[in-house]
């Protein structure tokens, strides 16, 4: 199978405006004759399905949370890029641009940046309107801030909520559009197949969480906007209920999955801190603009923080990276504070952390600013650890929070099959090998708001709408195979919870197929996974009988997608013999440890398709082709 | 650390419910709550017997899912802190090391008849999106904002109408009013959107719309108990209840019809 990535010709600037030109429209009278279905509705979701609903198509949204509102996008802390340059400090559209090309390590399509970078402004325009208060200036203006990766002030944010109040925003377009007719939102609906007629995406089979009841949705287009998968991991910042399912559900029908080797490591989350632990916690990134990252010069210092001179403190990342210091970007920030706990020199029980200390700022600029500007997150802190960062700093390790990788979409962000589109975390496009702060709710918003409207068009005018009814065989047939295995969950009758497997795996990944990785750990992860993979079909334990409200049944589902695709990301992490962003294989690195890319070999998109049970997945290159930019080795020096 | 829960399990929306009796052993204290029901769900599990069902899911008091009444507390007791500030916090906030060991606790759902139990710990808080789908929005259509700076919205006002934002709308200030009232709730939306300069044109047929809706669900009257104010995980404040009333008064006198002359051809 060829990939072909669709970007239009032309410079790279113009690329975008000269396509929505050339795409072909759908009449505003014919539009209400297609019928959409959008499932989950995060940033992406909601924002896709209000926008295409105004446009006036029929839209359908599921979420398997109780509300859509609940998303996990609501959880981002930090805040939303975009080039305004309002600060004056050098920014553009091509600086956004080169900044997340650059952070991405090279491996992301240039043309689908560029146009990410292009819509930024839009987005923030977008937002105000809809009443989401950012963070002003006294003046009345909209005030910025800085994250890593970028030596320019351009992240939007409102408090530590940012997430929250986007969402808020999108979610309150989306009632706008409920309340009219145009959207049917379905809450407490969970994805578990994607049906395929003749070639097409056709529709969704689902699961009605609070009945137990299995159907089928038709549809004209799917669009999936269902996140990442950080929850392989089994510890992760993300919720407990985000999961692979859909993503992986579209997988096993044909659509390639793209990189998911690609995973990040946040470097400021409150460290593990016992076995019993469901989740962790991210501390935004924003604190690293005030917050001093360092960790003892000596291996083994157990005094207290206080008791430690500024002479034997080791502010490793403005000491290896002068000219970014603490706001180095997420993958150089996270391996440098493995490398110091490998030396010894973590503090905290385990020693696995380093502290991020903000007594500086607040000498400096007094507790008053760092608690206008931080408070929520100070207190979030101060509930899981109990202790008080403005007097004490607090310690905090790498964990996983975002994956760039996904389904392989075209530029129009449709998969290889024809009517699935992929917006937000669940495509791979935007972010390449690593993602910088401040992005993910950027490109949630552009898919949905500003690309995914336009696109989603051009392919339904080469449509007739409708054909095709969910009493179709190969909706039937997909019904069956959801409640087959529905039914296999339950029979196995084991005495093992979901939750025990799943933190199993999560152990294998994080091991193995964590901040660092190589040859060896791979192949143990490879063998291993399949092990557990078989004792979960032996012994898990999921009661009752599939009728009504099940949460243990929902799990079980999701932890036997997580066991088989984990796999899949193992696959692709033992292939790509390089290191490049989040992806670090030991091998392959520098003298003084930094990433080493073979672009010579590696320069392409690495998309893998389901060959059938127990049989290897099909691997297909879509080489990234360089018109504007030039790799380089990627310096934060 | 160990406890004895007493657990509302009711099988669907409509089975009748009871108090069972649970052993939590072997309880790190710096467990979270939901961690703690967790390892309870597993040795449940391990005995072939139903989990207790209950709403979690970003486990850091954001995403508004969790919510349970721990001993008659919506989202559990609260500590002083160091400060002399009661914390704020949710379900999933509240950690074991805050409860004395050996303790018996009573875990019991929101309480609302316009939150009919699911099952067990979980209710049906739709009543909440239908209120905002009644008016909790501003009407602008993607594309064509103007710029972002074209308005100028003071600080302060941006900062009051982020107080009012913050609320994760999670119930608690209804399972907390002994009316089963939602008047912080709606305030909050009514307030975010009315306080800030791109809500005007809408905010009297918001508020009244709102208020309409809120009383179709079936939720209670404000007595001015304020008990929501203190259960609530975001500190949003009694005083956009105010507000809000100000405004529904005020919205009475405007003219809410609207007009439309179709298109001249």
């Amino acid at each position: 199978m060829q990939l072909n990535s669709n970007v239009p010709p032309g410079p790279l600037a113009e690329k975008w405006q000269k396509h929505r030109f050339e795409m072909k429209l759908v009449n505003p009278a014919n539009k209400r004759k297609y019928k959409i279905l959008v499932v989950g509705t995060g940033l992406a979701g909601a924002s896709a399905a209000a926008s295409l609903a105004e446009l006036g198509y029929q839209v359908e949204t599921f979420c398997f949370q109780d509300s859509p509102r609940r998303a996990h996008s609501i959880a981002a802390q930090g805040g939303i890029n975009a080039a305004k340059n309002y600060q004056n400090d050098g920014d553009s559209v091509f600086r956004l641009f080169y900044d997340t090309i650059k952070g991405g390590d090279f491996r992301a399509r240039e043309a689908n940046v560029y146009r990410l970078a292009e819509v930024s402004v839009n987005i923030i325009d977008q937002c105000v309107a809809q009443g989401v208060p950012f963070s002003r200036e006294y003046g009345g203006q909209l005030e910025n801030r800085s994250f890593g990766g970028a030596q320019v002030s351009r992240t939007f944010y409102c408090r530590g909520q940012t997430g929250q109040q986007l969402l808020l925003g999108a979610y309150s377009a989306l009632c706008r559009q409920i309340s009219l007719g145009n959207v049917k939102s379905h809450p407490r609906t969970e994805m578990l197949d994607l049906v395929v007629v003749g070639g097409r995406a056709r529709g969704i089979v689902v699961r009605d969480l609070v009945t137990g009841q299995v159907s089928s949705y038709v549809g004209d287009a799917v669009l999936l906007a269902t996140g990442g998968y950080s929850p392989v991991y089994f510890l992760s910042t993300n919720a407990k209920g985000c999961n692979v399912t859909a993503t992986y559900r579209a997988f096993k029908r044909g659509a390639c999955f793209a990189n998911p080797c690609y995973t990040q490591i946040h470097p400021t989350c409150i460290p593990v801190t016992g076995d019993y632990q469901s989740k962790l916690t991210l501390m935004s990134e924003s604190l690293r603009n005030d917050g001093r990252i360092w960790v003892p010069k000596t291996p083994g210092d157990k005094r207290s923080p206080d008791q430690i001179p500024e002479s034997e403190r080791d502010y490793y990342l403005e000491r290896r990276y002068p000219s970014f210091g603490n706001l180095a970007p997420r993958d150089i920030a996270s391996r440098a504070a493995k490398m110091v706990c490998d030396e010894g020199r973590g503090v905290g029980p385990g020693g696995r952390g380093v502290y991020l200390d903000f007594s500086d700022a607040i000498r400096r600029r007094g507790e008053k600013y760092i608690r206008d500007k931080y408070g929520n997150l100070f207190d979030m802190y101060a509930h899981i650890t109990h202790e008080d960062p403005y007097k004490t700093p607090m310690r905090i390790y790498p964990a996983l929070h975002y994956t760039m990788g996904g389904l392989w979409v075209d530029y129009n962000l449709m998969s290889n099959i024809p009517g699935l589109f992929v917006l937000g975390e669940a495509n791979f496009s935007d972010h390449g090998a690593n993602r910088l702060g401040a992005s993910a709710l950027m490109q949630g918003l552009a898919d949905g708001y500003f690309v995914v409207p336009y696109t989603l068009g051009n392919f339904l005018a080469g449509c007739a709408p409708g054909g095709v009814s969910e009493t179709a065989p190969e909706f039937k047939q997909a019904e069956q195979e959801v409640s087959d295995r529905l039914k296999k969950l339950l029979a196995i009758k084991g005495n093992r919870s979901a939750t025990w497997f799943h933190r199993e795996l999560g152990k294998v990944m994080w091991d193995d197929c964590g901040m660092a990785r190589s040859e060896k750990s791979l192949k143990k992860a490879l063998a291993r996974i399949p092990e557990l993979r078989e004792q979960f079909w032996r012994e898990a334990g999921v009661p009752g009988n599939g009728q009504g409200l099940s949460p243990a049944l929902e799990e079980a589902g999701r932890v036997a997608d997580f066991l088989e695709f984990a796999e899949l990301l193992c696959i692709d992490a033992l292939h790509r013999n390089e290191s490049c962003g989040g992806h670090f294989r030991e091998e392959y690195q520098t003298p003084d440890g930094e990433a080493q890319r073979n672009d010579a070999e590696f320069s392409y998109v690495a998309a893998w398709q389901y060959q059938g049970q127990d049989k290897p997945p099909a691997l297909h290159k879509e080489p990234l082709v360089w018109e504007t930019v030039h790799p380089s080795i990627r310096s934060y020096k | 650390m160990k406890f004895t829960l007493h657990v509302w399990r009711q099988s669907g929306p409509n089975a009748r419910g009871e108090m069972k009796q649970y052993e939590a052993t072997g309880v790190n204290p710096d467990m979270s709550f939901l961690e703690m029901l967790d390892v309870v769900n597993q040795e449940l599990i391990a005995r072939g017997e139903e989990p207790i069902a209950f709403d979690h899911d970003c486990r850091e008091g954001i995403c508004g899912s969790c919510g349970i009444v721990i001993n008659g507390v919506p989202h559990g007791p609260r500590r002083r802190l160091a400060n002399g500030k009661i914390e704020a916090k949710t379900t999933c906030q509240t950690y074991m090391r805050d409860f004395t060991d050996g303790q018996h606790l009573w875990l019991e759902p929101w309480r609302a008849g316009a939150f009919p139990v699911i099952k067990d710990l979980v209710v049906d808080r739709s009543a909440f999106d239908r209120i905002m789908q009644a008016g909790g929005y501003i009407s602008a259509n993607t594309g064509g904002a103007p710029d972002g700076n074209a308005i100028l919205i003071p600080k302060r006002d941006q900062e009051k109408a982020m107080d009012a934002a913050q609320c994760i709308g999670c119930g608690a200030c209804v399972a907390a009013c002994k009316n089963a009232s939602a008047m912080l709730f709606v305030a909050a939306k009514v307030s975010h959107l009315g306080i800030l300069p791109q809500g005007q044109p809408e905010r009297a047929q918001r508020v009244v719309r709102m208020v309409e809706q809120m009383d179709k669900e079936g939720f209670g009257n404000c007595t001015n108990y304020m008990e929501c104010e203190a259960a609530c995980p975001k500190e949003i404040s009694r005083q956009f209840i105010a507000r809000m009333n100000r405004d529904y008064l005020w919205a009475q006198t405007q003219d809410l019809e609207t007009t439309s002359s179709g298109g001249a051809g």
